[in-house]
């Protein structure tokens, strides 16, 4: 019962927000709707047994007569993108309170209607619930990097529309397939789809599908082009939603369709996938290097790191997939930090260039030290999540494949090399016009941030609770591999 | 039978109205009609009836269809207020013959004997002639009138011609017997046969607007007063491909390797020109007859799969196809009104303006692109999920294809209503046009969501 209270509170809330009418009025209530909704998932959390069964389920008849149900249940590998999603709503929300959005009840109630469509995607339990719920979360971020975007928005929203568009139609044959080959009277639930038995071609051309759709959305190099563009157009809720929850879709969507219905095909192809994700890793980090744009420069990181995340998934190691698990997490904890801070940095001196800015901790030193804090978990340093998820992803790695490992750790140093320069060009120094006379963090701010810096050493430093949750069913989806 | 009987009376009784020049009670009275004519289709249901030695045959599945072309009938005419507000002259005549258009509409889906098809198609095409020039003065609908009424008339006497053939080689027009001899021929048919049976799908496809038959729609459909245009759209359209649906599943489902293929891939082309094509419309009334053109691509999906499910499958599709689109035009209607042309920029910055308007059409736009959960996506779907069940994956892809390009032309409204600056006119709107907009867009969601009703059906 808790899942489906999980997916239509933020339905309902969505609704009555388009009635308010006062800007203050909605952002409190958002807020607080946000809260509760993160406070029903930490209730779902806690009353989580960790097992490799769906629990909290929740099933009702949809179009019986096809084999539709509404299933919609948790394991762990639901649950955690559950609490990523619900934990990060809020703080975007109130990200986007210094910012004062024209027609302020569409653009809250769009991010409600995200969260629902998102929590639908990490729940569903249903083949046809899933792509409903896929497709649902594209129209609200569509709507909000179009409508509330910079200046070209026209052109690369629709780009990305169409991009993630095609993708998931692809997807849709290849489930409808699927669905087809299921025993009479057919099904969509995912247990009669897991069982279903495929020829290699068939395999082949399910996975071609399914990869077409999750790597448009994560993205994998080739299909990035998108991406840098978006993020860096759309304003910082978009972005990240965008960047922080709604690309954790594809790799979830690999992890559980991919790998239990094509793992022939991906043993045998697998490579090929693998290659395309490191040569993202490489890319993007020479790329992001030379990013003059602080927004665009964290969008090629994200490139980079989630390369490394899909490279792990492809590995199909224990412990490349619970370093893929533990990742999406944190990855998602900080690129939301990053671009906030890059947010606040762009509200008060109005550039996001990175050769007019210079000093800041000077003038804002609680900023630098924000900023330094999620900087180091973004490059993976000890102590920090991020270290915990590219280790275990680069371990797993490693055991699949010397190479792999060995170019996909490059990320590590990339990052830093660009990471560090960016603050060094940013925040030290000396201060300028733009700089001098920066204001630091006010209060609203800190508490939008501290959140975040929280969790980045919970779980740098004791990640055993989130490594647990989802151990049994990444073992139970690994077997299917095997 | 009591439906087209009801539909008849309903339009002699408007000309009458017309005599008595009771200008004021034409449109209560057709849509109290249509609901009283719609309430006896319903009423037979379950029936299997046939009437006149099987020239009229009533079934599920003419009850049903006879139902969506009496809807949608009802839903364009409730547009006809707004859209003849200013007019001076007395409507009776055009009301009464797109009431006589609607018989021929319903003829089609219920025929049993291939003359009685084409008397269904004539009543239908020759108050189309007349409708599409209905709008005299304007030279444009002149034009749209002598296209539609060269090509369609040439077209007829290939359909009378592929009849005739048929009719020479086995010795009969009723459906009933010519599935008899296609059964008898046992695998080598007669070439007089075949080729009445091309004639006929040219005859056909030419009413439906499929490629390469398609030249005549975006001019007539521009051409045309928009309030036809969304009759033609929807209730013609509908009425041709459940014709065509009707003798290729029943009559000749016995010769399907015949004509398969040459469905197969006027299916596809129509899907990808109709596609590609829309993408470079200056204006929305021609985006719209793309749209249409490569929607009836779709619906040959159901055609070809020939399953039990293709029944439903178009069903839902052209439910949801016609909602959608009907409600477009009503939106279109406003915008020409306002601003004297369609095009894109004339829509520019509208959710600002006439926010009502921009969300009904923005839901309609995403329901013609197939998102969920609106209808458009369920009728995709479940149309997708039949093609597949019979093996039809080239085709799928193709279709798929389409959609994704699709994106491109149907978000070219809600760009221009939702991004760009307003152009500072107020469309004029009266509530009980709002409210019946809204109406069509709430369907459009509900069949979305629940569609049991609908796929269980048939």
């Amino acid at each position: 019962m808790l899942t489906i209270i999980l997916i239509l509170l933020p339905l309902a809330l969505s609704l009555i927000t388009l009635s308010l009418k006062k800007e203050k009025e909605i952002r409190y209530f958002v807020l607080t709707g946000a809260l509760i909704e993160f406070g029903l998932a930490v209730a779902a959390f806690v009353q989580y047994k960790t097992s490799c069964h769906c629990q909290l389920l929740f099933r009702a008849d949809w179009l019986a007569s096809m084999g539709v149900s509404l299933k919609f249940g948790m394991d762990g590998i639901s649950m955690l993108l559950v609490m990523l999603t619900t934990f990060l709503l809020p703080v975007i929300i109130m990200a986007s309170f210094s910012h004062s959005y024209e027609r302020p009840s569409a653009f809250y109630s769009l991010i409600l209607l995200m969260e629902m469509a998102l929590v639908g995607v990490f729940t569903a339990f249903d083949g046809l619930m899933f792509y409903i719920f896929w497709e649902m979360a594209l129209i609200p971020a569509y709507f909000i990097c179009a409508v509330w975007g910079g200046n070209d928005r026209i052109r690369i929203t629709l780009k990305f529309f169409i991009y993630t568009f095609t993708g998931s139609l692809f997807m849709l044959g290849a489930l409808i397939y699927l669905y087809s080959r299921t025993p009479m009277p057919h099904s969509f639930d995912f247990q009669w789809l897991y069982l279903v038995a495929l020829t290699p071609t068939e395999q082949l051309w399910i996975f071609l599908a399914f990869f077409l759709a999750f790597a448009v959305k994560i993205p994998i190099f080739p299909f990035h082009t998108w991406q840098p563009d978006t993020y860096a157009e759309a304003p910082a809720a978009g972005s990240m939603l965008l960047a922080g929850i709604m690309l954790k879709m594809g790799i979830y969507g690999m992890i559980r369709w991919m790998i239990p219905i094509c793992h022939q095909a991906l043993q045998q192809w697998g490579t090929f996938a693998m290659i395309l994700a490191v040569t993202g890793i490489v890319y993007a980090s020479l790329i992001a290097i030379r990013q003059k744009d602080m927004k665009r420069l964290v969008a090629y990181s994200s490139i980079a790191h989630v390369g490394l995340i899909a490279a792990g998934v492809f590995a199909l190691t224990i412990h490349s997939m619970q370093g893929a698990m533990i990742q999406m997490i944190s990855h998602g904890i900080n690129i939301v930090g990053l671009f906030l801070v890059i947010d606040l940095i762009e509200q008060r001196t109005k550039t996001r260039n990175i050769a007019d800015l210079g000093g800041i901790a000077l003038k804002a030193p609680r900023l630098a030290v924000f900023f330094m804090v999620i900087l180091l978990g973004s490059i993976a340093l000890p102590l920090t999540n991020g270290f915990v998820g590219e280790f275990l992803l680069l371990l797993g790695i490693f055991e699949h494949s010397v190479v792999f490992s060995a170019i996909g750790g490059l990320t590590i140093i990339f990052s830093a090399v660009y990471m560090l320069w960016m603050y060094q060009r940013t925040m030290l120094g000396t201060t300028n016009q733009l700089t001098g006379q920066i204001a630091d963090l006010t209060w609203t701010e800190m508490a939008t941030l501290i959140p975040l810096v929280i969790m980045i050493f919970w779980i740098g430093l004791f990640p055993g609770l989130f490594l647990d949750v989802a151990l049994p069913d990444v073992l139970q989806i690994l077997n299917f591999a095997k | 039978m009591t439906t087209i009987i009801s539909i008849t009376v309903l339009g002699v009784l408007i000309l009458f109205l017309g005599i008595l020049k009771k200008q004021k009670w034409l449109l209560p009275v057709i849509l109290a009609g249509l609901v009283v004519s719609m309430a006896l289709t319903i009423m037979d249901w379950n029936t299997f009836r046939s009437y006149n030695n099987g020239m009229l045959i009533v079934d599920n599945v003419s009850v049903a269809f006879s139902t969506v072309l009496i809807f949608s009938t009802f839903l364009i005419f409730s547009l006809a207020a707004q859209y003849y507000r200013g007019v001076q002259r007395p409507l009776d005549d055009i009301y009464g013959v797109m009431i006589f258009a609607l018989v021929g509409a319903v003829m089609m889906t219920s025929y049993g004997n291939l003359i009685m098809l084409f008397l269904g198609i004539e009543t239908l095409s020759i108050a189309l002639y007349v409708l599409a020039g209905s709008h005299k003065e304007a030279i444009t609908s002149n034009e749209a009138t002598l296209k539609y009424f060269l090509l369609g008339s040439f077209l007829s006497g290939f359909l009378l011609f592929g009849i005739a053939l048929i009719y020479g080689s086995t010795g009969s027009f009723d459906l009933q017997k010519i599935s008899l001899f296609v059964a008898s021929c046992s695998g080598t048919y007669p070439p007089m046969f075949l080729a009445g049976l091309f004639l006929l799908i040219i005859g056909l496809a030419f009413k439906i607007a499929i490629v390469p038959f398609h030249f005549w729609a975006p001019d007539v459909y521009e051409g045309t007063p928009t309030l036809l245009t969304a009759f033609m759209a929807t209730v013609v359209k509908t009425a041709s491909i459940v014709a065509m649906f009707r003798f290729f599943t029943h009559t000749f489902l016995g010769i399907h390797g015949v004509w398969e293929t040459t469905i197969w891939v006027m299916a596809a082309f129509t899907i990808l020109l109709g596609n590609l094509t829309g993408v470079y419309q200056p204006n929305l009334k021609r985006m719209l007859a793309y749209s249409s053109i490569s929607h009836s691509g779709y619906m040959l999906l159901a055609v070809v799969a020939f399953s039990p499910m293709s029944n439903n499958a178009l069903l839902l599709y052209t439910i949801s196809y016609s909602i959608a689109t009907i409600t477009a035009f009503g939106i279109l209607i406003l915008i020409r009104e306002a601003h004297g042309n369609d095009f894109f920029t004339s829509m520019n910055g509208m959710a600002k303006s006439n926010p009502l308007e921009a969300f009904c059409l923005t839901v309609a736009m995403l329901s013609l692109t197939g998102i969920p959960p609106l209808a458009g996506f369920m009728a995709k779907y479940y149309l997708f999920t039949t093609a597949l069940e019979k093996g039809l994956v080239w085709l799928v892809i193709v279709a798929i294809t389409g959609s994704a390009v699709s994106v491109v032309y149907y978000f070219k409204p809600i760009v221009a209503m939702y991004l760009k600056d307003p152009t500072g006119v107020q469309l004029k709107v009266e509530t009980p046009y709002k409210i019946h907009l809204l109406f069509m867009t709430l369907m459009v969601i509900i069949i979305g969501i629940l569609p049991f009703f609908l796929i269980g059906l048939l």
